[in-house]
Order: structure tokens, then sequence, then C-alpha cells
């Protein structure tokens, strides 16, 4: 019998695809539930005080609406992520523009409107801090008025935090002793010391389908609260359901959330749903009407969460030869205004910042910082795209001091197979840096872009450039946290009925929103059970039915979900093997038929497992130290930018992205997910700029918040490299993530070799580069002259080379 | 959807003498529509101060382009796309071609229209700068008839036009004097498409040997209206182009330029950044006369 | 109110409507079509683009009399048997190369793209690249990166001339 052909590594159609090119497929906003009323939020106008009072004008009926107050939450007043400091609705107080203050429903959606003008709050207005350095500030100058957030026992941030800060952490290379000795010593003996500092801005997810949620209260016939469902456009089902039990005083299964199919989420659907679920479930509960709450854009822009800003300050001392001995890295996150998922964010990014590098030496501290801005969230990459812009940047500064090229100097001192990283984890599966960036240096034809470029500007008024950024990104939760999650995987047999041959459904709550979680999923479990990817399905995902997989964030989804959906699906064969006779070596007709055997005697076939490290993986979480994550992918994205010079607008004119994943599942869905990550890094690098005033976003429009469109973005060549890795099914590690990382440094070291100036900050619009160009005494661009010795960005000097 | 619909009427009266008659029983009471492309997004935003709407997008009376031996004779209703599909256009007017090429999206391309364009009076709307270079006139109609005026009269400050409430925009008029000019057109805006102008150039000179005879220059961004650049045409008349001199001339005309712009700050951009920017561009098409 | 005659995928019907109320609002709460999608209300991400007239439009800007006798095509009319009742037994070749080519991801924009890419084949049926990236600039996508988009245009474009050769 010929083998089949194997279903990891095809492309077949995407399981949810047809209804959506049909328009057939029904987001939020495209239901409506009988006797459905519709929710607004009233929110503040200033970023910190307190609410005076609160006036409704007498001109509006208010008999006629719902409205919800701090004091009618039957719970707590607090939407939790990781520690309680977050409240549901504002009370007295508000720490950020567009601070939830109130919930109004109505029948009508214009009714609303008139509402929503009808009600007047004052404030007694107090001063905000805005930024990382004047959140640090206040720390530091003792400023009591500017200390906007401190530790709270009862929100569970005691432990952790200090004024201003939720969160700092410390990694060392090593012993801490011992590594700030070998610090000292490295420093001492170093032949260059380069310092450099970094940043990167806020980013919208910019997801097309902004967030919205329909919630419905049941009650018993004593009036009590009984149950909530809540549908709507979300990453992660069980972290409502988490959010509602608490604002609600309830249990678990009596609060049941429906994810519905979603229109784009990046990391902006992953928190950012416990709040406007929680919103419409007290709205529902006070009118009792299922009510729906979808933002429009400039209040899901305005309102809700963006990318951690950040700001990465790196010293490095190197031998004569270039060898990395030391570094002390600082980063820094703005957090927004309530921790949710800040420390997490925080913990990305420190244990990315070291990069692909070995490391003798190393200490990175780490910190989240309070601001009077709405709270920052997930957005795809979770802290380390900001972390490796800064280490990416920072290696063309060290190799420029140095005297090496870019290329020459990342040579020397690429982590390799067997190496041991900065936490103590040894690297046992195997990559090569060295070798992938050979061969994408060779794909982008950059060293014959160097030379020519080089000839070409020195008379074009177009300045052409080449850059690169070389990084890792580890896919899973960090350290503990899969074992934390205990995430489980369900796979049922249905029975062949009437109308239905017998298929198998897959049971987790791992949601689709665009990158092909139903598509893999259902690949996985059809190619480990020898059936046809058209036999398996996913069950619609409803926590009244679908086990907890964990959240759909973290890259985890095809490397620790996928595995899970392997592990249960050769359980499931051993099922059939033991019960039902299921031959050694089965196909698609002897599998349906063993269990068809299977169901003459029993009522229904399932099995169910649980999250089991694939290779030992220890996290020590005090001393932070152990394997970070349970694999990591490995990519080099090269860039090549033209630079007007009468505009001072860099273009991106073509990328390569590689990358080892493992094992590609779906080479269609794959590269889709690379060329659009890579496509919100151009946009991150060099378009995308959050203007804020006061803590509010000011151009929370789609016409002056500019993402790319298909005339703005180059041709992205993408590559794969495939290692299989234990951990994922298939060997396939995680890939979400990974394309945000890169973009931004290749193309800010690429703007650097086309004008010979070197920029340090994302986003890096036309404006920013005309300022520099002018403060540099050049309107017309030209080179600037590096003395090796002088940073002239930072105006730190390094020592003289000692020979 | 931050309007309520239902307080807003809008009408559409058969005929362009209805409309104006409409205009000139309560002048003031009706704001014209007629691609949509502004109001309605002013309607979404909450921010349509106007309740009571008068439809002219189906006037065919205003939907037309017209050639004859002096001048090209547009309609107020003619769409970005009508104007793009032109050939006589395309021919005789490519700066007025590519500023309706690069106007939004093809979607509103298709329902926006060149008298939108015009008395919606944006100091950043695309096609102004070309019609002010090519030296257009408008005609405006009322009950009382019609009057023509030269177009760098028509803006008078910010969102401010010569328009009475009676009035309409009906045509615009471009002369198809301009073979043998050097033409240049060039818009930066924030993105390659979709995109709201920071600062735009259109540039028409006409040379007698090295010498500049003549030069017109329309902008946008620059100030707070759409900007025909007087003082910079006057700094520029008769100056050489030659090797020897076109470094003055570049000097001369950037000064002139710098003099003249007063643009602001906003969150598109910076006035500094869009002074220098339209300096650059003026340069650019100053060197470019000498090749 | 006014009442307005609209043709909507084929069926002539009349609606009494607020007439500066959105095409894009008459389309999902008085037609019931919900595959026409906001996603900016201001004519920036094309995700409500329609077809009136054979002609791409934004129906977020489109006041409802502005359609009145118009012949209004969406997404639920591009599938060729989309009149009959049910789900349509084929799609159509752009759909279908929009399927099998990645075209769609979260699929919120993809009612919109697959309108704007029926409109810019019937004016250019061999685009190039070009021509693709400039009709299709008004529709906004923030998951595929537009370059599985491209390819899905060009796959429709071919499949498209095969048909009509």
């Amino acid at each position: 019998m010929p083998e089949p052909p194997s279903l990891i590594g095809a492309s077949p159609l995407r399981k949810e695809g047809r209804a959506k090119v049909l328009g057939a497929a029904r987001y939020i906003d495209d239901i409506e539930l009988p006797g459905m009323w519709h929710g607004a939020t009233v929110r503040s106008t200033i970023a910190r005080g307190r609410i005076r009072s609160i006036t409704f004008s007498d001109e509006i009926d208010w008999s006629e609406y719902a409205i919800v107050r701090p004091s009618d939450i039957p719970g707590e007043n607090v939407i939790v992520h990781l520690i309680k400091d977050h409240p549901c609705l504002a009370d007295g107080f508000v720490n950020h523009p567009e601070e939830p203050i109130l919930l109004i429903a109505h029948p009508s959606k214009a009714a609303l409107l008139r509402a929503k003008a009808a009600i007047r709050i004052e404030y007694d207005p107090l001063p905000g801090v805005f930024t990382i350095e004047e959140s640090e500030a206040a720390v530091e100058s003792g400023d009591a008025e500017r200390i906007m957030w401190e530790p709270n026992e009862a929100a569970g941030s005691a432990t952790f935090g200090s004024a201003n800060c939720f969160r700092q952490y410390q990694l060392y290379s090593g012993e801490a002793k011992e590594t700030e000795a070998g610090l000292a010593k490295a420093f001492e003996e170093a032949a260059f010391i380069v310092e450099g500092e970094y940043s990167t801005g806020a980013q919208e997810q910019l997801y097309i389908e902004n967030n919205g949620v329909i919630a419905e209260c049941f009650r018993d016939e004593h009036g009590n609260i009984e149950s909530l469902c809540v549908q709507g456009s979300m990453q992660c089902p069980y972290y409502l359901v988490h959010a509602l039990t608490v604002v609600f005083n309830l249990p678990e299964d009596k609060c049941r959330v429906i994810q519905v199919e979603t229109g784009g989420a990046f990391g902006g659907k992953e928190d950012f749903p416990s709040v406007i679920g929680s919103h419409a479930a007290l709205l529902a509960m006070k009118c009792g009407h299922p009510v729906k709450i979808v933002y429009d854009r400039a209040e899901d822009m305005a309102g809700t969460t963006k990318r951690h800003p950040s700001r990465t300050r790196h010293r490095t001392a190197l031998s004569k030869d270039g060898m990395l001995l030391g570094a002390e890295i600082e980063v820094a996150l703005d957090g927004g205004a309530y921790t949710t998922l800040s420390p997490t964010v925080l913990s990305r990014a420190t244990l990315h910042a070291p990069g692909p590098y070995r490391w003798p030496f190393l200490r990175v501290r780490s910190k989240a910082m309070a601001t009077n801005i709405p709270p920052h969230g997930a957005f795809r990459g979770f802290g380390a795209p900001q972390a490796l812009f800064g280490i990416e940047r920072h290696m063309d500064r060290v190799a420029k001091v140095v005297g090496l090229t870019p290329e020459e100097l990342r040579r020397r001192n690429f982590l390799r197979t067997g190496d041991v990283t900065v936490t103590g984890q040894k690297l046992h599966e195997a990559f090569d840096m060295n070798a992938m960036l050979t061969r994408v240096l060779k794909e982008h034809g950059y060293h014959e872009k160097l030379a020519r470029f080089a000839e070409e500007n020195k008379t074009s008024p177009i300045k052409r450039g080449v850059g690169f950024a070389a990084f890792l990104h580890g896919a899973g939760f960090t350290g503990s946290g899969e074992r934390r999650l205990n995430s489980e995987v369900v796979l049922r047999v249905d029975k062949a009925t009437a109308g239905q041959p017998a298929r198998v459904c897959v049971l987790v709550s791992s949601t689709e929103f665009g990158q092909g979680t139903n598509t893999i999923l259902s690949q996985v479990a059809a190619h480990t059970l020898g059936i046809a990817y058209d036999d398996v399905y996913l069950a619609k995902i409803d926590t009244a039915v679908v086990p907890n997989s964990g959240p759909t964030v973290a890259s985890r989804t095809a490397m620790i979900v996928g595995k899970l959906v392997e592990r249960a699906s050769l359980k499931l064969l051993e099922t059939l093997r033991t019960y039902s006779a299921l031959p050694e070596t089965c196909d698609r007709d002897t599998f349906f038929a063993a269990t068809e055997r299977y169901f003459a005697e029993h009522e229904t076939l399932r099995t169910s497992v649980r999250y089991e490290p694939q290779a030992p993986v220890f996290w020590d979480d005090q001393l932070y130290r152990g394997e970070a994550y349970p694999g990591f992918a490995w990519a080099i994205y090269v860039a090549e930018v033209a630079v007007d010079m009468n505009t001072y607008q860099a273009t991106c004119t073509r990328f390569d992205a590689l990358q080892e994943v493992g094992r590609v599942l779906h080479p269609v869905l794959a590269k889709g997910q690379i060329e659009g990550g890579v496509a919100q890094g151009i946009g991150y690098a060099i378009y995308e700029r959050c203007e804020w005033k006061e803590g509010r976003m000011m151009n929370n429009q789609m016409t002056n918040y500019i993402m790319p469109t298909s005339a703005d973005l180059p041709e992205i060549h993408v590559h794969f490299e495939e290692v299989p890795s234990v951990h994922g099914p298939g060997g396939a590690k995680g890939i979400g993530e990974l394309p945000m990382d890169g973009p931004g440094p290749a193309i800010l070291n690429a703007i650097e070799n086309a004008t010979g100036v070197s920029f340090h900050s994302i986003p890096l619009l036309p404006e920013d580069i005309f300022e520099r160009f002018t403060s540099l005494g050049h309107l017309h661009g030209g080179s600037e002259d590096i003395d090796a010795t002088v940073d002239r960005d930072t105006e730190v000097e390094a020592p003289e080379v000692t020979v | 959807m931050r309007s309520d619909v239902t307080q807003y009427e809008l009408t559409a009266p058969t005929t362009l003498a209805a409309v104006l008659a409409q205009l000139a029983a309560e002048p003031g009471k009706h704001t014209p529509i007629a691609g949509g492309t502004e109001l309605m997004v002013a309607l979404g935003v909450g921010r349509l101060a106007a309740k009571s709407l008068l439809s002219i997008n189906h006037l065919k009376e205003l939907r037309f382009i017209r050639v004859d031996d002096d001048a090209i004779h547009i309609g107020a209703g003619t769409t970005f796309t009508d104007i793009r599909r032109n050939a006589d256009i395309a021919r005789d007017l490519p700066l007025l071609a590519s500023s309706a090429s690069w106007t939004g999206s093809v979607a509103n391309q298709n329902r926006g229209t060149l008298g939108g364009n015009i008395c919606n009076a944006s100091p950043a709307a695309d096609t102004p700068p070309a019609l002010l270079a090519y030296g257009a006139t408008v005609t405006l109609i009322s009950t009382n008839g019609t009057r023509t005026v030269p177009y760098t009269e028509f803006h008078l400050g910010y969102k401010r036009t010569a328009l009475r409430p009676d009035e309409l925009l009906h045509t615009i008029t471009v002369p198809r004097t301009f073979a043998g000019w050097k033409q240049h057109i060039r818009k930066v805006g924030t993105r390659n498409a979709q995109a709201i102008s920071k600062t735009a150039l259109a540039c028409l000179a006409k040379l007698d040997g090295e010498t500049i005879a003549e030069i017109r220059i329309g902008a946008a961004s620059l100030a707070d209206r759409p900007l025909r650049c007087t003082g910079i045409e006057a700094a520029l008349t008769g100056l050489s182009i030659a090797k020897a001199d076109l470094e003055a001339t570049v000097r001369a005309g950037r000064a002139a330029l710098a003099f003249e712009a007063k643009p602001i700050d906003d969150i598109r951009s910076t006035g500094r950044y869009r002074s220098i920017v339209a300096a650059n561009l003026l340069e650019e098409f100053l060197r470019s006369l000498v090749l | 109110m006014s009442t307005i005659q609209i043709t909507i995928n084929g069926t002539s019907q009349s609606l009494d409507v607020p007439p500066m109320k959105r095409l894009l609002d008459v389309l999902r709460e008085d037609a019931h079509l919900t595959g026409t999608k906001e996603g900016c209300g201001e004519g920036e991400c094309g995700a409500c683009a329609v077809l009136m007239n054979g002609e791409l439009v934004n129906s977020c800007l489109v006041p409802a009399l502005h359609a009145d006798g118009a012949s209004v095509c969406t997404i639920e009319g591009v599938a060729p048997s989309a009149a009959a009742e049910g789900e349509p037994a084929h799609l159509h070749p752009i759909q279908q190369c929009f399927f099998e080519n990645g075209g769609a991801q979260c699929g919120i924009c993809t009612p919109g793209m697959i309108l704007a890419t029926h409109h810019l084949l019937d004016k250019y049926p061999n685009p190039t690249l070009e021509q693709i990236k400039e009709g299709l600039a008004g529709n906004l996508c923030r998951c595929t990166g537009y370059m599985r988009i491209f390819e899905s245009v060009q796959k429709a474009a071919q499949a498209l001339t095969t048909i009509s050769t």
C-alpha cells in the first residue's frame, strides 16, 4: 500500500476560508440576539484626577437607559490580569485618558449618542507622568504628587513593585557575585567599550475588526444572577472567564465564553476582551437584555492597548579582535496606568535583550514604569521586538567602533549548538546562525549591493543601503509558564450519522484569528491519525464545551498545542489498538472501521492529554535562571532601503526573511504569517507613530495613524530552514511573533548604511531624518564622519584603544 | 457612527435650476453634497454641522469635460476617475491628471468630485496646486446668473472661499496653452497611497533659451489655503539657469519660498519640514530645467 | 424617511430609510447582508467596499439616497449562484483564488478586497503588479502584508482570462 502524502508540510485549504471569501463568516457585529440592547462607555476626558461630580442632564429620560456605576458591580471592581490593580470602572479617581467611568445601554444606538452628550463629569485634575523619563523623575525627585502608582498588598503587587514601577527583573549570566566580578574585570580589560541608547514607540495593533462582544446575563426564579454568557472577538476565552468570575463573584462554570470569528487580533484581543466583556456583562445584568458593545475605530484606538514603548541602554566590553567580553543592559518599558500584562512583557524583553550571542558575563536590569496613559498590552512579539531592536542596532554600532563589518562581528559572537545561554539553558537542538547568515545574504544579493550602492550613492539624490538583523525568538510561555498553564486538549470521535460520515473533532480553546489555528491543528491530528484533512474539524470555541488549552498567544499554538494534539492523536490510536484491534499500520479505512468497533461497545470515544515538557524544562523564578523557553526559532532578516534626500522619506525596497522554525506545517500559511509580520514590522520601523498629548492618542483614526498600504511595501521574500524540534508536532516551532522582531533593526541598519547617519529610535519618520540631518548641518545628507572613540549621539567617550 | 442620521435631511432636486432655487430661497440653510467623500466622513465622526443637505451628485449638468481651442472646461461634478480617464486632460494638463490619480483610493476617486475638492477648501487638497499653476478660472452659478473669477481669488482663508451661500461651483476652466512648457508636480504624503499631503508643489516654466521667461507655482499645505506662489514666481522670472547662474537661481528660489511659505505644525508633519521639503521640490524642478 | 429603490445582487427592493443613512448600514441592517464590513467608517480602509453601478465605492461614504435607483453588488452577490437560496455551489474564480493562495487570513478585509479585485480585473484583465498595488491601495489588510493577496489576484486574472478565451 503506498504511503499517503504527508499532511505536514502540505497546504490544505484553510478550514474557515470558504466562509470568509463568501462573506458568510459571522463576526460579532454581524450577530443580533432577540431583544438586544447596545452598550456604550463613558470615559474620562483627563489623564489623572479626582472625579468631583457626575451630572445627568434633565433633557434625557434616563428611565429608558440602563446605567452601570462602580457600586453596581456584584463582585470586585477589578479587571484581573496578573494582579488586581486595574479597576473595571474608575471609582472616584481616574489614572488615564479614556478610562471607563460609567456604562450605559439602550435599545437604540442613536439614543446612546444623545445620552453620552448629556452626562457631565467634573474633575479635580492632578499632574500626570507621560513618559518613562517623567515617571522615573517623579521617583528620583521624590515628587509625591507625581507618584501615580504604588505597590499594594490587596492588589498582589507588594512583593514585586515599587513606586511608579510595576515590576523589575535582574538577569545574570551566572551566579550574581561572580558575574559582577567578571563584568568588572571585562570592562577593565576591554579594548573597546561601546555604549548606546535605543528607543521604540507605542504601536497600535490595528486589527481591521474593532473590539466587540455580546453579553447575556441569566437569573434564577428568585432573580439572582445564575450565569453569564459572553461571545465576542477574542484570543483567550478563558482569560475572560477568569475576569468575569472576579467581577461577578461567580464560579468558573457559570461564566461561559464563546469566541466568534475574529477579524485580526495581534495581541490586541488578548487582555482587552476582559475589559469590554466585563462591561457588556454588567450592562446585561442591569438591563435584563443581551447587550452588544462594539467600539468604533476612534474609541478602539484611543481607549485600548498598544505595544509598550521602550528604552534600552547597552554598555558592552569587547576584546581587540571583536569578541564580546561582557555587557550591562538596562531595559525600561512604559506600562501605562495599570499593571495588566506588563510583568510578562517585561520578562520576554529581558530574556531577548542579549540577542543570539555568547556573553561570558552579562547583566540585564529591567523595569516596567507606570504612566498616565491607557495601559499598554499585548502585541505580537510581546517585549521581544523592543529588546531586539536595542541589541541589533547596538551590534552595528559596536562593529563600527571595533572596525569590523556588522557581518564579521556577529559571526565571531553567534551562539552555537551546544552553547549555554545567559540563563543557563543548554542549546541541545541544532542550529547554525553562520550558515543562515551566509544563505540569506546571498539570497538578498547583500554584498553586491553594498559595493554598488556605495558607488551610486555618491551622485544619486536617492541613497540606497542594506542592513540586517539576527535574532532568536522563544516559543511558548516563558520559563515555567507552560507547566503552570497545564494545558489540556481533547480529541473526540463523532459517530457517523445519516448525513455525516464519522469525523474527528479537536477540542481546544486555541482560537483562530487569521493565523491558521483551525487548519494546522486539523493537519496535525489528521496526519498523526493517518486520516484525511477533511475528516477532522475543530469544535466551536465555547468554554462550556472545550477544555482550556491555554491562551492563543506567545507563538505557542503550533508548537505547544500542536504537540498536545499530536499526543492526543497517538493516545487515540493506542486506545483503538487496545480495545478495537486497530492494526499497527493503519490507514483511513482501518481507522474508522476500528472506531465503529469501538462504538459497538462504548457510547463515546475521546482522549485527553495535558502538557508535559518534551525535554527537561526547569526555570527558577527567584534566580531568574534555567530553561527560558521550551524552544527557540532563529532568524536573520535583511532589508534594502532607499532614502530620498529631497523628502527624507526612507522606504523599504526589498526584504528577505530567513528563519529556522523546526518544521513548516503549512507553507502557504507560514509564508503569510511571516509576510504579514514583516509588514507590521516595517510599519513599526518607518510609518506608524502614536501621537500623544497628555496621555491621549491624538491620531486615533486610520487617516492619520499611518499603516502601510499595498503601495508602500516591498517584495518580501520568505525563506525557511527546518531542523525538527522535539517540542512541536512534526518538529514544528512557533513562528507567530518572530517576524515582528527583525524589520525594525534591519531597516535602521540599512538606513545607516545608506546615509552614513545612525538612528536609534523607531518609528523613524521623514521629519526625524530631516531634523537629524539639519542638526548635523547637511540638509542634503552626506556622510557622518565617525570617530571611533566618540559616540556623537550620546557623547559618551569610549576608552582609548589599549593594545 | 457618531451621528444620528435621523436628524439629517437630504433631498435631491431633479435639476440644477431647482437646486439653485432652493439655495436662493433659503440661503445658508442647505449644504450641497456631491460625492460625499468629505461630508460623509464628517457625519461618521459626529462633526457634520449642516443638518440639511442638497444632493448635486446626480446632476448631469455638472458632470462634463468639454474641450475647445483655448481651454478644457470641467464640470464641478466631474469625478477624479472621469479626469483620470480623459485623454485630453492627460495630454494637455498632465499635472491635473497626476493629482487626480493620487487623490484617495480608487473607491474614493469614483465618488469624489473636482468641485468638491475645491469647495471643501482644504489647504492640503490634491488638485488645487495644479489648477493654481495652470491659471484656472472658476465659474460660479446662482439664480442671479453666473460669474467667472480667477481661481487664485477663490480661496480667501482657512476653509473660506468666495462662494456665496446661494452659489454653486459650476465649471473649472483650464487654459490649454502649456505646450512647450516644462511641467512638474510632486506630492509628499504620509505614504504612497491613501495619503493626505504634507506638502505638494505643481510647477510650470517657460524657458527662453536659458532664461526663465515665465514660471507658475501652486502649492499645498504651505499656507492656510491652497497657495499660488506669486512671490517665488516674481523672484525667479527672468533668472538664468545657465550653468554659471544655476546655483544663484536655486538660492533665490529657495529664499523666496522660505519667505512666502507659512506652513503649520500639525498631526501629519511640522512647519519646518514642510518649508524645507517644498524648497527641495522647487530645487528639484529648477535643476530639471537644465536637462 | 425616504423610499429608495435599490437592486442588491440582482434583486430589486424598495426600502424606507433615512436619506443620510450610510449605504453600509442599509446593506447590513435593512437588507440583512452582513458580508460588507465596517473597518474605519471614514473611507480609509475599504472593508465596506461594494460595487455600485459597476464602480467600486466605500459604502460608509454613500448616503442611502445616492443609492436610489442603483444596482449594488456586495460580497454575497459575487459567487455565481448567490441569488438562489442557501450557500452557492461554486466560488467565483476570484474567491477561489483568494481561498487557495492564502489571500484571506482573518477575513475581515476580504469582502472589500475581493470587490476591489473584481473592479480592478474589469479594468485590467491582465494587471501588472503596479496596477494591482494601486488598485488595492484603498483596501487595508493588517494580516497578510499583501503578498498572498497579490498572488491571489494574479492567479484570478489568469483563471478569468482562461475562462473568457
